[in-house]
């Protein structure tokens, strides 16, 4: 049964900013990799928090130190999480990403290990962790209207499937939520080569269509210079060929099916931005599927619809990754990574607004509270994207 | 049953969407776009997921899919050929 889009509400969570979140996690966020063996201490002495371990955040300079930034405060700041203890090698990037993140008004503390050691710094982190997460345990879900979700979409591990069964599914979502004022996103610059001119086309005027082909030859000439083949062994991937995917522009069109026929392009995002209002927005971004989810967390979206042909099985620490699949062999051989089968629609079992109800009934459901697959099962992939070569 | 999916009627290949599809074996597509029904032979076993073709193609013809350009072929193709990257390869990159 179709929902009544225009009545739809889920129960969130408000954070001091407004924003409202679906998940009410307190994450301990290292700024580097070396904090990340003191940040997952204090998530092993205090229970129902959670470190995000990752391998960057030193020597990064410029652009890439500014992505750096940008990505961890963006982490911080999403409304999914409700409170963060940072943890730095140093003081001051610790501080700078917690002053970033204090600006959404939510709980946060920061700790340096030089001048304490581990213990020490693990002792006192530990002791905030613990007050964060009994405050947070007392959260109360509200009701909210649809627009207050923000849904992110990427795809991975794509095969032919991708492009006639999930990715349209997606796409048939995206067409029933954009007139109620919810925001979005896709992107996967590269994975958009050979039907860039489609998307060029939805942009919804002259601007927008400029700055989405500058970040569209941006990432071009980023391939054309450190190309050395066709690239045909990585996009599309072993995975996607071995699923019957033949070349790059196969692979585009069948990418493309996500933004659905009806969504125009509203706007274009750089990698981690906020967008600054509902509708349709384009990030520049890596078609790593991690790493593309990541930046839609950092962006702040709250729900993520991720299609899948051969079974990718990403999942990311603060945003829910609801992952749909039309190919028969992966639903029965994968079936515990998916969480909506779709695979009736190249039965003619099933119409392409029933799969779009299903994937929006999986929203809602998400949207309360019920874990994803990739919640349950553990995927929690924080893949940072670097621009270049630390200093 | 549908044996193979097409996006348009335009469209010089379709998707294999069941698995165990063998040579000689009489294929049902179904072209989603406009709904209608098509039959060809299979000329090779064609893995699920895997393209089957529904035109006769020489080197350099470009093929199309979803109505739109996705590379050239490199390699003489016939109708109910298995088409994937030994006969088909990007125009860009």
């Amino acid at each position: 049964m179709a929902i009544d889009l225009k009545k739809a509400t889920f129960w969130g969570y408000k954070r001091e900013n407004g924003r409202i979140g679906v998940r009410n996690h307190v994450i301990i966020l290292p700024v580097d990799d070396l904090s990340n063996a003191a940040c997952e201490a204090v998530a092993h002495n205090i229970k129902g928090v959670m470190a995000i371990p990752h391998p960057y955040g030193r020597l990064q300079f410029g652009a890439d130190l500014d992505l750096h930034f940008k990505t961890l405060i963006g982490t911080g700041s999403n409304p999914n999480v409700a409170a963060v203890v940072v943890i730095g090698i140093e003081d001051g990037w610790a501080k700078k990403i917690a002053d970033g993140i204090a600006a959404t008004g939510k709980p946060v503390s920061y700790f340096g290990i030089e001048m304490h050691g581990d213990h020490d710094t693990i002792m006192r982190a530990s002791k905030v962790a613990k007050e964060y997460v009994q405050w947070a345990s007392e959260l109360r879900r509200e009701e909210r209207p649809l627009k207050d979700l923000w849904v992110s979409t990427k795809c991975g591990e794509s095969d032919t499937t991708s492009g006639c069964g999930a990715n349209p599914t997606v796409g048939n979502a995206f067409d029933k939520l954009y007139p109620h004022k919810v925001t979005m996103v896709f992107g996967e610059t590269t994975e958009l080569t050979g039907g860039e001119h489609l998307v060029a086309a939805r942009c919804v005027n002259d601007d927008v269509r400029k700055k989405f082909q500058f970040m569209f030859d941006r990432y071009q000439a980023i391939i054309d210079k450190h190309k050395t083949s066709d690239l045909s062994d990585s996009q599309p991937t072993k995975g996607n060929i071995a699923g019957g995917l033949t070349t790059i522009e196969e692979k585009a069109l069948g990418n493309i099916q996500k933004i659905g026929k009806k969504c125009m392009v509203d706007g274009v995002l750089d990698k981690a931005e906020e967008p600054t209002g509902p509708g349709l927005w384009f990030m520049d971004s890596s078609s790593a599927a991690a790493e593309m989810v990541t930046l839609c967390a950092a962006s702040g979206y709250t729900v993520h619809f991720f299609p899948t042909g051969q079974g990718n099985v990403v999942g990311n620490p603060i945003l829910p990754v609801i992952k749909i699949c039309a190919n028969p062999r992966t639903v029965r051989t994968m079936s515990e990574h998916i969480d909506v089968d779709v695979s009736g629609l190249l039965r003619k079992e099933m119409t392409p607004d029933q799969a779009g109800d299903a994937l929006l009934e999986c929203m809602f459901r998400t949207a309360n509270g019920r874990l994803t697959a990739a919640e349950a099962l553990g995927q929690r992939q924080f893949v940072l994207t670097r621009l270049y070569e630390s200093a | 049953m549908i044996h193979f999916v097409v996006h348009d009627e335009g469209d010089g290949v379709g998707v294999v969407v069941v698995e165990g599809i063998k040579t000689g074996q009489t294929l049902v597509g179904w072209i989603m776009d406009q709904d209608k029904e098509i039959k060809v032979e299979a000329k090779n076993d064609i893995p699920i997921g895997h393209k089957v073709s529904l035109r006769d193609y020489k080197p350099g013809d470009t093929v199309i899919k979803y109505g739109v350009d996705i590379g050239k072929e490199i390699a003489p193709i016939s109708v109910g050929a298995h088409a994937h990257v030994h006969n088909i390869k990007t125009k860009r990159w």
